[in-house]
């Protein structure tokens, strides 16, 4: 259903990122990259007051013709971005919404795992599997 | 044997020669002949089961009819790590399912189709005529099973050699015979295994090594290995699951063709290098007793760390092997999880590549219900006889219910921070373990897992109350989160007390899961000379003790290099938090308390609760003294590492300088 699944470090640099193999996957990075900016400007629009109240889901970062990015922050400026297909019409918010949290999820199971320094890159195999899962292709 | 050899030999000339209508006749060189012969004398002797050795039974056997019993050969096909589907076009293709039974022919056909298969040619009828190297397999060491040894013998079977490492020794921290001990008990447990399955032919070749192995004590060398040999899940075959779900199906295909099957399959876990052994059982409680006193309680993440580095296998691996054994992710090990752990390692060690997933015979459960500590008892209900009732001591005491009183010694530790349900559920699940049999209790152990999963965080504050109440000389264990303890018990007096408190307090306790918490200094209070880091850290915390409440992100004054005292933030943010604002609440509550003499009963409540909240703080800071003397050290260790290494420096610089 995804594309492409980043999870982005606080310093912006990636832990870990992953798309589908069918097609360029610069492309993605380079897509990844530049919406980081987009999610900066959401953090920061959301004013610095009212930091706690600020929502984990970011919603909709800029849509192209075939994909659509989507965010999500955690609180302690982690960020996911999850590229997905256009075509995937049947894709609602929800959906999003749910996958962002299964994807907390397992990196909260990654940062619990006392081998794991965070800002090392992600290596879990239960990472990987989940967001294989998310990423499996119908075609 | 050499009967044997030349008997199935004739055989296969014999079948060979004679089935037209079947397959292509098949064309073996010497050593295929050799090796297929043992291979297949091997399969019929086991089939026999009767008392003696195999070879004289193939031998009784007439070579028409001599047929290998479907489940060693099961086993045998296994071992040559194809793919299940690969096995079962070759099982098809060979002939045995249309007989119904391993013949000559038709095992020797399938021998050679495997072949075919391991070179990567397709597994058809036509491959059997080239000229094939001969099919390889790895050495299986199945729970009662047929074991195929030998490797001076047979020519193409590949051995893994495990390697004993002698870091092990540090690791294990034991003499070198328990150590040996310890690493055969592998070997010992599918002899000491469920009394079903055929004990004679395999006893014959494994006595003689096993006894080797007991005496010597040293490195194993390949003689005694065949009794050891690692098992090899076919990972190629599983689908991302347990070993066990290959085997099966493989089993639910081949139970066609003999009933010996049956009684091979009582364990449902043909996987033994992932059972854990009596002896392996007590070594790692022993163990984990010695990093956490109370063995029902849970041993951090930190502290398993460095424990597990000990074992000097790599960080990417003893993450992995962590992420399989932590069942619950919660960071931390219980008993079971920490066995599990600790087996994994051990096997890792030995050779064993790590499964894909948690065996069955790891999980948690699993390992609850099939090894109770009975010695444990009167420690338990020492430790817990306040929240069991007491009339229901003494009759779990004579009971000896081993494994329901292991369900109730985990069900009391989410139970400490009392909750009318988790207590109704306690009750309900002590009367469900006290009535039912031991069948029932991987039930109730389910449920005491689902109660040990639900208030996750809540069983912290638990045990860290515990841990400080109870912490003796060992070195102190923080856990993982224990600013809830603070905050709730600040949350209890000093909410009523000190208002502007809290905020503080919230704002430096947040302890989200994917949160990097600041770094504050650990000793702040000491003077350490050279270390840059802490005077910056020291000034970064103290800054945030001191923002606003509202500020949520505390700056984060470096990036992390030391993962130790990662771990070790939140407590020493939290005593930060705590110190400045114990200070704050003491004058203050004393102010409140003076003008309102009249109003008594709130003053007491205040008392009790300052007191508590003083006495777990005094906990607290024993623990971080402690704590902190250890950092020291490391901190001098480091110190000196770091004075050798400069002055290595300067001794090598004036030779490039020139």
């Amino acid at each position: 259903m995804a594309v492409c699944i980043a999870v982005i470090a606080k310093e912006n640099y990636p832990l870990y990122i992953r798309s589908t193999p069918t097609e360029n996957e610069l492309k993605f990075h380079y897509m990844v990259h530049t919406s980081l900016d987009m999610v900066d400007e959401k953090i920061s629009a959301m004013g610095k007051a009212l930091v706690d109240q600020r929502e984990l889901y970011l919603g909709l970062l800029y849509p192209t013709e075939d994909y659509k990015v989507y965010g999500y922050v955690t609180n302690s400026k982690v960020k996911f971005v999850m590229v997905v297909d256009s075509s995937n019409t049947a894709l609602r918010d929800n959906e999003i919404r749910s996958m962002f949290r299964k994807l907390h999820n397992s990196y909260t199971d990654v940062m619990c795992n006392p081998f794991y320094n965070p800002g090392d890159r992600i290596q879990s195999r239960a990472f990987d599997n989940m967001v294989t899962s998310m990423m499996i292709q119908v075609c | 044997m050499e009967a044997a050899a030349a008997a199935a030999a004739a055989a296969a000339a014999a079948a060979g020669g004679g089935c037209g209508s079947g397959p292509p006749p098949l064309l073996l060189s010497e050593g295929e002949q050799q090796c297929y012969s043992e291979l297949f004398a091997r399969c019929a002797g086991a089939a026999g089961g009767g008392p003696g050795s195999g070879p004289p039974e193939a031998a009784r056997v007439a070579p028409g009819t001599a047929t290998a019993a479907a489940g060693p050969v099961a086993d045998l096909f296994r071992a040559s790590q194809l793919p299940a589907e690969t096995l079962h076009q070759i099982t098809e293709l060979c002939g045995a399912k249309r007989v119904g039974y391993f013949g000559a022919t038709q095992f020797y056909i399938a021998l050679k189709l495997i072949a075919a298969a391991q070179s990567g040619l397709p597994v058809r009828i036509e491959s059997i005529k080239c000229e094939l190297p001969l099919p390889r397999f790895m050495m299986s060491k199945n729970d009662g099973e047929i074991r195929f040894g030998n490797p001076a013998e047979l020519h193409g079977t590949k051995v893994q050699i495990p390697y004993l490492t002698t870091e092990k020794n540090s690791f294990k921290r034991m003499d070198d015979e328990d150590k040996q001990q310890e690493t055969q008990s592998p070997t010992m447990s599918p002899l000491a295994s469920p009394p079903s399955s055929p004990p004679h032919y395999q006893r014959v070749p494994l006595s003689h090594g096993y006894s080797k192995l007991r005496s010597s004590a040293e490195q194993m060398h390949p003689a005694p290995y065949e009794a050891r040999q690692p098992l090899v899940q076919p990972e190629g075959s599983s689908s991302g699951g347990p070993g066990t779900k290959p085997l099966r199906h493989q089993a639910s295909l081949i139970r066609s063709f003999s009933v010996e099957r049956e009684l091979q399959d009582n364990s449902s876990y043909p996987d033994e290098p992932w059972r854990i052994t009596e002896e392996q059982r007590e070594y790692y409680v022993n163990q984990f007793r010695s990093l956490q006193p109370d063995p029902s309680s849970f041993i951090s993440g930190s502290v398993a760390k460095n424990f597990f580095t000990k074992s000097k296998l790599s960080i990417p691996e003893l993450s992995y092997i962590w992420e399989l054994s932590d069942a619950d992710c919660d960071g931390a090990l219980t008993l079971p999880e920490f066995c599990a752990a600790f087996h994994l390692i051990v096997a890792r060690k030995n050779g064993y590549p790590l499964p894909e997933g948690l065996p069955p015979t790891l999980q948690p459960e699993y390992l609850q219900a099939a090894f109770p500590k009975p010695k444990w008892d009167c420690q338990l209900f020492d430790s817990y006889s306040e929240s069991l009732p007491a009339n229901q001591q003494p009759r779990d005491l004579n009971r000896m219910e081993k494994t329901s009183v292991k369900d109730m010694a985990d069900l009391p530790v989410p139970t400490q921070d009392v909750t009318s349900d988790d207590k109704q559920a306690l009750k309900s699940t002590i009367n469900e373990a006290l009535s039912k049999d031991v069948s029932e209790d991987p039930a109730t152990s389910k449920d005491s897992n689902s109660l040990k999963a639900r208030p996750r965080s809540r069983s912290y504050s638990s045990t860290s109350i515990e841990e400080a109440m109870k912490r003796g000389e060992d070195p102190p264990t923080p856990p993982p989160r224990p600013q809830k303890t603070h905050s709730r018990a600040s949350s209890l007096d000093l909410n009523k007390v000190f208002q502007p408190s809290v905020p503080a307090t919230k704002s430096g306790l947040l302890p989200p899961p994917p949160a990097l918490p600041p770094r504050p200094c650990p000793s702040q209070s000491e003077q350490v000379s050279e270390a840059e880091l802490l005077p910056q850290l020291s000034r970064a915390p103290s800054q945030a003790a001191e923002s606003s409440p509202a500020k949520k992100d505390v700056p984060y004054s470096q990036p992390p290099s030391k993962p130790i005292r990662r771990k070790f933030r939140p407590e020493n943010q939290a005593t930060e938090n705590q110190e400045p604002s114990t200070a704050a609440s003491g004058p203050a509550s004393a102010a409140t308390m003076k003008p309102h003499p009249t109003v008594q009963k709130q003053s007491s409540k205040q008392k009790k609760a300052i007191q508590t909240a003083i006495r777990k703080n005094k906990e607290a800071n024993a623990v971080l003294a402690r704590l902190n003397s250890e950092l020291q050290q490391q901190l001098k260790e480091v110190h000196q590492e770091r004075i050798a290494l400069e002055n290595q420096l300067e001794q090598l610089r004036p030779v490039t300088v020139l």
